[in-house]
């Protein structure tokens, strides 16, 4: 029963933008956001939907960094190591990061707490390192800064 | 007496607490009995004074910064609200010689005022382009674009008139607007400011383009990293199609023009024209071949316009002032003005919007006071993660696209990043193929493969194996990557890596760690 619940889900959270020119992507985001990644039973749905291939939609989900295919921890955190992050610190961060969090980049958390992701610029090249935890940007982090954000984060204060 | 307090609602300022600033002086004035009233504007650029407050007094606004949360009781206590001095004080805001020095055409509203506010924006020429445009025929549009030299500012810098002469003169029954704001470029965040500081003024800009080639519907493809950008967007096109500026029967002129948002998913190559348009018809963004050219067969196959953010943020002005007005500023062919972005090590980072001529030492020292570290700066990159390193010796050519192409290097899309003495370049240099393994499409082998045999390679340098073979290996694979690649993702990889290796040999030469 549980499968056909999300089968439901996944129908009625693609639905409204079918008639949307070039749907997939924002289909995917929508997805995305619903359920965290997007789950394997979407592939044929969005297939069906679409009038796609399985493979098309499955090379599309794969090609971009943004989707996961499987479920992140309760908050993920993307780490910029662009060049003007770099010039600053970035390096060092990302270290401290993998260090502390006990995981690498695309990995989760033992705890399932937070998932680490790289970025490739977040847009705040004047004041680097910069972070971003779910939707909510930070700059100037240092490691200390990093570690009151995620203990904060651990502890359920955003 | 209210007094009205600016905090910036940018993601810059939200990065450094600006959030939390606002709280302490709602909080404070609360206690006090302090009649303010908080309006949320863009940032001014000047990052490195963020989180900014500014008071408005009489005729000036008066600048303090950087308020931290604690900082508030004590601006209080000073009589900051009717001016006073605090250890914070910097004087009023246009003043500060940062800001006063800039030639300001494009960004002349952000930071003045709230960008989701439709009032602030008419009551500052907002929609004045837009008015002069609807009173135009269509080929007065292009020809006037035309005729202000506009080159296009994600970095290619092809003449915009020409792109939407081309469009208007194609025949089709839909034909397209879209926004490349994917702005993907390490050391860039101009765009963003647009989005985020005055959204309505791209919105503009995109309505004009609409009227001028026939389109009616067009697209703003803003990457996921965004997400403060999309929704101020989204907010705006919703504001301004109350307003009657956008939607159906414009200004009740009969004509229409429907706008969207659309949220990219982490792809930098999808900044590449024919890749975000891949994207937005919903599949890989696996760049194209041209010809055809987008402004023939872009979108959905049909006629298109796509131009980055600040090439159509810059049109209101060209429309509400005249071709002439933005063609007096600048150099050359590159007429107008650059919003550069200092980014990296600098001890004054921001948003500059000058006139193309600039020297990048006027740049990085006048205006952003050297390094943040205090050392000296060695290697600044210009023009993103496919711009040239270039040395000291090249900081005195001037910013106009022939001319600093002439240099060696590449203004692309304005930022500037700056590193200092303690720079690795041949770590730099392998970052930069590392990105591209990352980031290539998979379309091109050189750009595909090729990016892994370049880190490969440079590894093996850095190493100490067979240098003198590898150096010239290293040579041949950019030389393969630059004549073998579709576009910019493979074709300019090396520039990064061979300027890295041209100006800066001694780090490639190092004794190996081992």
């Amino acid at each position: 029963m549980t499968i056909s619940t999300v089968d439901d889900d996944i129908s009625a959270t693609i639905a409204p933008l079918k008639d949307m020119p070039g749907a997939l992507l924002p289909m995917l985001h929508a997805l995305q956001d619903k359920f965290g990644h997007v789950p394997t039973d979407a592939v044929p749905v969005l297939a069906k939907t679409l009038n796609l291939s399985r493979a098309e939609v499955h090379g599309t989900i794969t090609f971009y960094h943004h989707f996961r295919q499987h479920p992140a921890g309760r908050h993920v955190v993307h780490v910029c190591r662009a060049e003007a992050c770099q010039a600053v610190g970035a390096d060092a961060l990302v270290a401290h990061a993998k260090r502390s969090l006990g995981c690498d980049f695309h990995e989760t958390t033992r705890d399932r707490a937070i998932t680490l992701e790289p970025a490739y610029c977040l847009g705040q090249c004047a004041i680097g390192p910069a972070m971003l935890i779910d939707d909510d940007i930070h700059a100037k982090v240092t490691p200390a800064r990093f570690d009151s954000l995620v203990k904060g984060l651990r502890a359920g204060v955003k | 007496m209210t007094v009205t307090l600016y905090v910036s609602r940018d993601s810059a300022a939200l990065a450094l607490g600006a959030e939390r600033v606002v709280t302490a002086l709602i909080a404070e004035a609360a206690q006090r009995g302090a009649q303010i009233r908080v309006v949320r504007n863009g940032t001014r650029g000047m990052l490195w004074l963020e989180p900014l407050v500014e008071v408005a007094t009489g005729s000036d606004r008066l600048a303090y910064g950087p308020v931290m949360p604690e900082d508030v009781p004590g601006l209080f206590d000073a009589g900051f609200l009717a001016g006073g001095r605090h250890a914070l004080s910097l004087g009023p805001t246009e003043q500060i010689d940062y800001f006063k020095r800039q030639e300001r055409l494009t960004f002349a509203r952000i930071g003045l005022t709230d960008p989701l506010s439709v009032e602030d924006y008419q009551a500052h020429e907002g929609f004045a382009g837009l008015t002069a445009a609807l009173a135009m025929k269509p080929a007065e549009i292009v020809e006037t674009v035309v005729a202000s030299g506009l080159r296009g500012r994600g970095g290619a810098a092809f003449p915009t008139g020409i792109k939407w002469r081309t469009v208007a003169g194609a025949e089709a029954g839909q034909k397209y607007i879209v926004c490349n704001a994917d702005e993907g470029d390490s050391g860039t965040f101009s765009d963003r400011m647009v989005m985020e500081g005055d959204p309505l003024m791209l919105i503009e800009g995109m309505t004009i383009a609409g009227l001028a080639v026939g389109a009616t519907q067009g697209y703003i493809y803003c990457r996921s990293e965004y997400p403060h950008a999309v929704q101020s967007l989204q907010l705006a096109i919703r504001l301004a199609e109350t307003a009657g500026y956008l939607g159906k029967n414009i200004l009740g002129s009969r004509r229409s023009f429907h706008l969207e948002v659309r949220k990219g998913a982490g792809s930098y190559v999808c900044g590449e024209e024919t890749a975000l348009l891949e994207s937005l018809e919903g599949r890989r963004g696996i760049v194209r071949a041209k010809p055809p050219l987008p402004a023939i067969h872009g979108l959905f196959n049909q006629p298109t316009v796509i131009n980055n953010v600040i090439t159509f943020a810059s049109v209101p002005f060209i429309l509400a002032h005249g071709a002439q007005a933005y063609q007096d500023y600048g150099m050359g062919r590159s007429r107008g003005t650059l919003p550069f972005q200092l980014a990296g090590n600098i001890k004054q980072g921001g948003l500059v919007e000058k006139a193309f001529g600039v020297s990048l030492r006027e740049l990085l020292y006048d205006y952003g006071g050297g390094t943040l570290s205090g050392r000296p700066i060695r290697a600044v990159q210009v023009g993103g993660p496919l711009g040239t390193y270039l040395p000291e010796s090249k900081f005195d050519a001037p910013l106009g696209y022939e001319e600093f192409a002439k240099a060696g290097g590449t203004v692309g899309h304005g930022g500037i990043v700056v590193f200092d003495d303690t720079v690795d370049m041949a770590k730099q240099a392998r970052y930069a193929m590392e990105f591209c393994v990352v980031e290539s499409c998979g379309k091109c082998t050189p750009c595909r493969i090729g990016s892994t045999r370049g880190v490969e390679v440079i590894d093996r340098i850095v190493a100490g194996e067979k240098r003198d073979t590898n150096l010239t290996l290293l040579r041949d694979l950019c030389d393969v990557m630059v004549g073998g690649s579709l576009c910019a993702m493979g074709g300019m990889t090396p520039n990064p890596v061979l300027s890295a290796l041209d100006h800066f040999a001694e780090d490639f030469a190092k004794e190996p760690v081992r």
